[in-house]
């Protein structure tokens, strides 16, 4: 894409300006100033219009921050936990206690690896039925002590696998979902990058889901639509554009409660910032939910899922 | 949301046959076989066993006491919110369906009696879109369930789903969610939920309400499972055992309760009602 090799040139000839500042005499603030200008213009021409299928590519960009990186500067204390008590310990769902806001949280936190290494271990964020099983574990604990559970979305899906089968993965989502249904503690649900379907679910039926702006949250991947419905490997660009994937069009299904909005160009091209976002709009649903009584939570939830989906009534039943 | 025609609907005719030969071949041994033969035999061939599709319709008489059957179905079809289209648009894919069919959408949910006990059923047709979860279905279920608490009675539900509805995409992966939540209320009123798994129960379906019963039974042949086969051989080069995803590998695997014959499976149902169900 031509303008973002523009933009790169841009933003590498401000840094320059900015070291000659620095080094002579000579004040640069001006020439710097109108630059700035200049590139915040291109950046919002370039990425105020992206497809769905550019935000599918951001949301699944490897420089994008993942769970510990909110983890990390989001919450205080951060304490993980191990395993499923029977099979193993998934390090592609990590859960564990933190704090936030001066407040005992249990964490459940979907993590990709950042090298080839690191995804091997944590199996690309693919769950694996010992990390559902862990998560249920720690619901569990979460109703306990009434601490409120968060959960970080970020996963292609469910790990495809023989072992996983012979585990059966199927069960240990729907027995979460099931957990989460009845689960008596506020829960916050946020997709940070992908929201792989069932996978993603797995740990996001809560009283309040929120989205980073390019995240995306699917019952399937453009790139399996592409197959399974057009018979074609070519076709993700449109499947993904049908899938209405995005925060905004989730917004307008009343899937998600808000979108939390991301630099220009994305969570990667400043994750400070959006990390101080996801702060922001997460401790605000956080105060609501922890003010809120928990049997109001519990019927909210209920009707929440109970009136979800889109239908037609026949006004003349046969 | 988009605005609608209401048309469609009225042409669908109820139980419409749809091929007028006589005779079939059995896919599995060669046989030419006397069609009403085959349907009087619970869609099986006479000659080497294989199992047919049954329709909804079918399996529901095949299940319960003749005559017991009211379709307590709500009076709703698929709308189209996300204006679908792959190569064909989702609108279409739905009429053709219920030409086809006959059915408004992939399930009908029934007040029947089977063995004397009273029972609410939901009924998967894989005719009808692989039997695929949007909104309707997800609707009927919860529905279905609702009977059954407003009767103090079991449910029961036969799946033959391929599992979500692409074409209604978010908003059928969310039925996974949505029926959870209602499949909480029957267990907080203590009523039994018998999930019947029969060919295909898979993805989306398996990983929630089908997998969720209070007792699992699986139909002989059928297929379950999350991940289809192609999915594994195509993301991680792994050999799979040749029982994969079949009854007996759930049962083998502990994921289900019990396997029973299509001939044997009312009798299942029966045995099983008999201990939730004092009569
Ligand atoms: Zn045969």
């Amino acid at each position: 894409m031509a303008e973002k090799r523009a933009i790169e040139l841009l933003e590498t000839k401000i840094q320059e300006l900015r070291e000659l500042n620095k080094m002579e005499e000579i004040d640069m603030s001006s020439e710097i100033v109108l630059l700035e200008k200049k590139l915040d213009a291109l950046k919002i021409n370039t990425y105020s219009n992206l497809s769905d299928w550019e935000r599918v590519k951001i949301a699944r960009h490897p420089e994008r921050p993942y769970a510990l990186d909110y983890i990390d500067k989001a919450f205080a204390d951060f304490y993980e936990l191990h395993g499923d008590r029977i099979s193993g310990d998934d390090r592609a769902l990590l859960v564990g206690l933190a704090q936030l806001q001066g407040k005992p949280v249990v964490l459940l936190a979907q993590q990709k690896g950042h090298s080839t290494e690191e995804n091997k271990q944590r199996y690309f964020g693919m769950p694996r039925p010992q990390g559902y099983r862990k998560a249920k574990r720690i619901m569990a604990l979460a109703e306990r002590f009434s601490f409120p559970l968060i959960s970080l979305i970020d996963t292609p899906g469910a790990y495809p696998g023989l072992e996983a089968e012979e585990f059966n993965i199927g069960g240990a989502i729907a027995n979460n979902l099931l957990a989460m249904a009845e689960l008596q503690t506020p829960t916050i649900a946020v997709i940070i990058g992908e929201g792989g379907s069932g996978g993603a679910l797995a740990v996001g039926v809560a009283d309040r889901v929120l989205m980073l702006e390019n995240a995306t949250y699917s019952v399937i991947s453009p790139e399996g639509a592409s197959v399974v419905l057009w018979k074609d490997k070519g076709k993700t660009k449109q499947a993904a554009n049908a899938l209405n994937l995005t925060a905004e069009h989730l917004l307008k299904l009343e899937v998600i409660d808000e979108v939390i909005p991301e630099p220009l160009g994305g969570a990667h091209k400043d994750p400070q910032k959006t990390i101080a976002s996801f702060k922001e709009v997460l401790t605000r649903h956080f105060t609501e939910v922890c003010d809120t009584p928990p049997e109001e939570l519990l019927s909210a939830r209920y009707k929440r899922y109970r009136s979800i989906g889109c239908y037609r009534t026949l006004s003349d039943h046969r | 949301m988009a605005i609608f025609k209401d048309k469609h609907y009225l042409r669908v005719k109820l139980d419409k046959e749809t091929d007028e030969s006589l005779w079939m071949q059995c896919k599995s041994c060669g046989e030419l076989v006397f069609k009403r033969r085959v349907r009087e035999n619970n869609n099986i061939c006479p000659y080497c066993g294989e199992y047919f599709f049954l329709t909804a319709r079918e399996r529901i008489e095949s299940l319960i006491d003749e005559g017991s059957f009211t379709d307590i179905s709500k009076p709703i079809m698929a709308a189209d919110p996300l204006l679908f289209q792959d190569t064909k648009p989702y609108s279409q894919r739905i009429e053709d369906a219920q030409e086809k069919t006959g059915l408004a959408d992939a399930i009908i949910i029934g007040s029947v009696v089977i063995s004397g006990i009273a029972v609410v059923v939901g009924v998967m047709d894989f005719r009808f879109i692989g039997g695929s979860m949007g909104s309707v279905m997800g609707e009927q279920i919860c529905h279905g369930m609702e009977e059954a608490i407003r009767n103090q009675c079991p449910f029961i539900l036969v799946s033959s789903s391929g599992g979500a509805r692409i074409q209604e995409g978010i908003l059928s992966l969310m039925q996974m969610a949505k029926t959870s939540v209602v499949r909480a209320r029957l267990a907080e009123q203590r009523l039994p939920f018998i999930s019947v798994m029969t060919y295909p129960t898979t993805a989306g379906v398996q990983a929630s309400i089908a997998s969720l019963g209070d007792v699992i039974i699986a139909e002989k042949g059928a297929m379950i499972g999350f991940a289809g086969r192609r999915v594994i051989k195509g993301t991680i080069a792994e050999e799979l055992p040749p029982n994969y995803q079949t009854d007996s590998f759930a049962l083998e695997h502990g994921s289900i309760d019990r396997v029973a014959n299509r001939e044997h499976l009312r009798e299942e149902l029966s045995n099983v009602l008999r201990f939730f169900v004092r009569q």
